[in-house]
């Protein structure tokens, strides 16, 4: 194999293992923020041995998060030096921000959302809380503003020729509100919520079926439903503008998510399907002019098709584009389906009384990851062959001194470690679980015990 | 010349200059910050009762996150500063990149895992781990240091030609176990402050250890540096009033044993923080404005200039700098305030 199909694989990999963690803890962090504010207003204990548990789970995920992502940072330089060199300049106020506005934050706080709970006052805990989750936001602002400009690049000119040839920036707020990123960071943070809810149901779904620590659990459950219903309908628009705005900016990628070829007809929308890249034939059940519709509000207008560009300026795996989109899509509409009729359920006071519906909820937990990794690929793979849209091509991209001996060092070195790292981290995580939420036996002897309890008996 | 092409700023300063110095401090802050967690980790498997590993691994536990955040930030300012720079090491040093990278996982899942389970097979394990990997970074850090002083076979368009392997010579083993030397005092500086009891005398008499571990590695690396690599003093015989800075450095480290000796452990521990900025001072003063040194043609160095980004470019990310630099400081202060004192393990320890 070559450099670039090696260094493409070992980027994908890592981004893609490093991905599990830092949705988690946008979500989970939000969850706690809800959770720890829950405990200030009402001041009662059973949010407290809540947002202690989530606390603990969010150190696993953060520790990993952490160490899995200055992989790709490295990676920029090592397997990318070409693409460092040209888009720099352009990047590296983004890196810039995220360095010092996002990671300093949560990497600051993160001391005392771990370790201060007996250190420092509720309130002051509750803003190291809100600390890390608000860093954790805004490092999702830098890295999809950076991954958007590559789509939709602004804000830039080129200067230079050749293998000398580089993006210089022009305009710093034209470059953060490139065409994509409002609309991909919308999607992005919704992803992010729903994985973290999802995992909060899944965790107390199951002590709900076990029958442990059900008053704590089904309050818990009852917060995270709220997320992921109010979230799940929301991702449903913002899925839209995203499609939308990659319908104006990126046609041949759009061509590629539903498998359309030919220009002068509507774009059928397939509801799952096979795809013939070669005889350019998509099999399966289809709504016709369906993307026409969702393009053009109309059923007939022609959409731009794969032919239209050439064959070395459009995506060349097209049926994987096509099933990791339609995957991401499904799930979409599945996570809908089942926020709502839970919400319904508990409408009706019956949430907790269907062990089914628990079971359902303990098990998808693994489909916001699928939806999160598949919708990445879709994107990702779909902007190919170009790693900066239009402009540099993934084959330029790469580092000139690099062998393929080297990326395969590299590669099994990753393999393994991640590897190892996963499995400990389920073992890890189900150990939490199983270990449960925080007790009562273990308050003794905290330094600032008066301070709660106090703040505890002013609310009764 | 191509500095003229540049805009002066404040002090008669051009962008790049500027953004040299925002780089170096980064550096720097990394190396006083995660010098001293490191140099903990390196000493870690010299304690052999888990309640005092655990002290040791608690001392740096609520910071060294932060402290590591540092490298990140550092080396995002570097490529976005300096592209072609980036581009060229990263690459030009993959094998030893990625090592560094391997034991950046190990050391940070190592803290995280070692207090889950009882297993006395289990936290040695870790304990073991987490140590190696330590000692392991700071080397790799210094060996890419020695190697940056030294030159690298740097030739046209700035491509790295030479083999991997001559990262691995005297001077660059030299400067990496001088690195870890200077963390190791760092660190057990660190620990003594954070600690008591038995494991505080065990500590007083390692630190005494790696004082002269240090300061003979130091000098070594010195006579060495001076005798076979003389490029790198050129600036001090042709401007001699620089001098001044390898004076306050030696004076600087020579405060360290004294105020050890004293049980002035604070200011023992501010001093061989300064030493260690002043040791990144003195790397500065002797590259500036080259950062990679080409051993090839003087005409393939890769300077702030040919490397820097745009004046627009560094001008947006010296704003971005000069408004969440503060911020950075203020919330630092205050995490380092809030675990202020002596260990004291409860049940969110490590």
């Amino acid at each position: 194999m070559d450099v670039e199909i090696l260094s493409r694989i070992q980027f994908a990999f890592t981004v893609a293992f490093h991905y599990i963690y830092p949705p988690l803890s946008i979500g989970v962090g939000l969850i706690l923020v809800i959770m720890e504010g829950m405990y200030l207003k009402t001041g009662l204990k059973v949010y407290e041995h809540m947002t202690r548990f989530w606390i603990k789970i969010f150190a696993l995920i953060f520790g990993i998060g952490v160490a899995t992502g200055i992989v790709m940072e490295f990676e920029f330089g090592t397997n990318w030096a070409t693409y460092s060199k040209y888009v720099g300049d352009v990047f590296g106020s983004a890196l810039a921000a995220e360095g010092i506005f996002a990671f300093a934050l949560e990497s600051g706080f993160l001391g005392i959302l771990l370790f201060g709970w007996n250190r420092v006052k509720p309130k002051v805990h509750f803003i190291a809380t809100l600390g890390v989750w608000l860093g954790s936001m805004f490092s999702a602002i830098w890295i999809v503003v950076a991954n958007s400009w590559q789509q939709t690049p602004a804000g830039f000119h080129i200067v230079g020729d050749g293998m000398e040839a580089r993006a210089e920036i022009t305009d710093f707020w034209a470059m953060v509100f490139n065409p994509s990123s409002v609309d991909r960071l919308l999607h992005v943070w919704i992803g992010a919520f729903l994985a973290g809810a999802f995992l909060v149901m899944s965790v107390h779904a199951y002590y709900i079926l076990k029958k442990r620590h059900v008053e704590l659990s089904e309050r818990a459950f009852k917060i995270a439903l709220t997320v992921a219903a109010i979230f799940s309908v929301l991702q449903l628009a913002t899925g839209h503008m995203s499609a939308d705005g990659v319908a104006e900016n990126q046609p041949p990628k759009l061509a590629a998510f539903e498998g359309h070829y030919n220009s002068e007809q509507p774009a059928d929308m397939y509801l799952f399907g096979w795809v013939d890249n070669e005889n350019q034939k998509v099999y399966g059940p289809k709504i016709p002019g369906g993307l026409s519709y969702l393009v053009h509000w109309d059923f007939e207008e022609p959409v731009k098709g794969l032919n239209d560009f050439p064959a070395e300026d459009r995506p060349s795996a097209v049926n994987a584009v096509f099933q990791f989109y339609h995957v991401m899509v499904t799930l979409g509409l599945f996570f809908i389906a089942i926020s709502l009729f839970g919400v319904f359920k508990w409408w009706r006071g019956k949430l907790f009384t269907h062990r089914w519906l628990l079971w359902v909820f303990v098990i998808a937990v693994i489909l916001p990851q699928l939806a999160n990794q598949f919708g990445w690929f879709a994107a990702e793979m779909g902007r190919q062959p170009w790693v900066v849209w239009g402009l540099l091509r993934t084959s330029d991209a790469l580092s000139a001194v690099v062998t393929a001996n080297q990326v395969i060092f590299s590669l099994i070195m990753f393999s393994f470690i991640y590897l190892l790292l996963f499995i400990l981290f389920l073992y890890l995580l189900d150990r939490k679980i199983k270990a449960g939420p925080y007790h009562d036996e273990l308050d003794d002897n905290r330094p600032l015990q008066e301070g709660m309890v106090e703040m505890v008996e002013s609310k009764e | 010349m191509k500095e003229s092409l540049y805009t002066l700023t404040i002090l008669g300063m051009d962008y790049p200059t500027l953004w040299f110095l925002v780089v170096g401090g980064l550096f720097s802050g990394y190396a006083i910050l995660d010098g001293f967690d490191l140099g903990a980790g390196a000493w870690h498997l010299f304690f052999k009762k888990d309640k005092n590993r655990r002290i040791a691994l608690n001392a740096v536990g609520p910071v060294w996150d932060g402290n590591e955040v540092w490298l990140v930030i550092g080396g995002g300012a570097l490529f976005a500063g300096f592209p072609v720079v980036y581009a060229s090491m990263f690459s030009a040093m993959y094998i030893p990149f990625m090592l560094f990278l391997a034991f950046l996982i190990f050391r940070a899942v190592s803290i995280e895992f070692r207090g889950k389970e009882q297993m006395k097979w289990w936290r040695n394990l870790w304990d073991v781990s987490y140590s190696i990997s330590s000692a392991m970074l700071a080397i790799l850090l210094g060996v890419v240091m020695g190697n940056v002083l030294q030159g690298i076979g740097i030739g046209p368009g700035y491509e790295f030609t030479g083999h991997w392997l001559e990262f691995i010579n005297p001077y660059s083993v030299m400067v990496g176990i001088t690195t870890l030397a200077l963390f190791m005092m760092h660190g057990a500086i660190y620990l003594v402050m954070k600690t008591e009891g038995k494991l505080y005398e065990r500590l007083r008499g390692l630190l005494r250890s790696s004082i002269i571990f240090f300061i003979v590695s130091y000098i070594m690396v010195t006579m060495y540096t001076l005798i076979f690599i003389p490029h790198l003093s050129d600036r001090f015989r042709s401007s001699p009033e620089l001098f001044i800075v390898p004076m306050l450095a030696f004076l600087s480290i020579a405060n360290i044993p004294r105020l050890a000796t004293k049980g002035k452990y604070l200011q023992a521990f501010i001093f061989s923080s300064i030493s260690v900025s002043f040791l990144l001072i003195l790397v500065a003063i002797e590259l500036y404005p080259v950062l990679v040194i080409s051993t090839i043609d003087p005409a393939y160095n890769i300077t702030i200039y040919n490397a820097a980004s745009s004046e627009k470019a560094l001008g947006i990310m010296l704003t971005i700098t000069a408004i969440g630099g503060p911020l950075v400081l203020i919330y630092t202060w205050f995490v380092y305030k809030t675990f202020w004192g002596k260990v004291k393990l409860d049940e969110t320890s490590y």
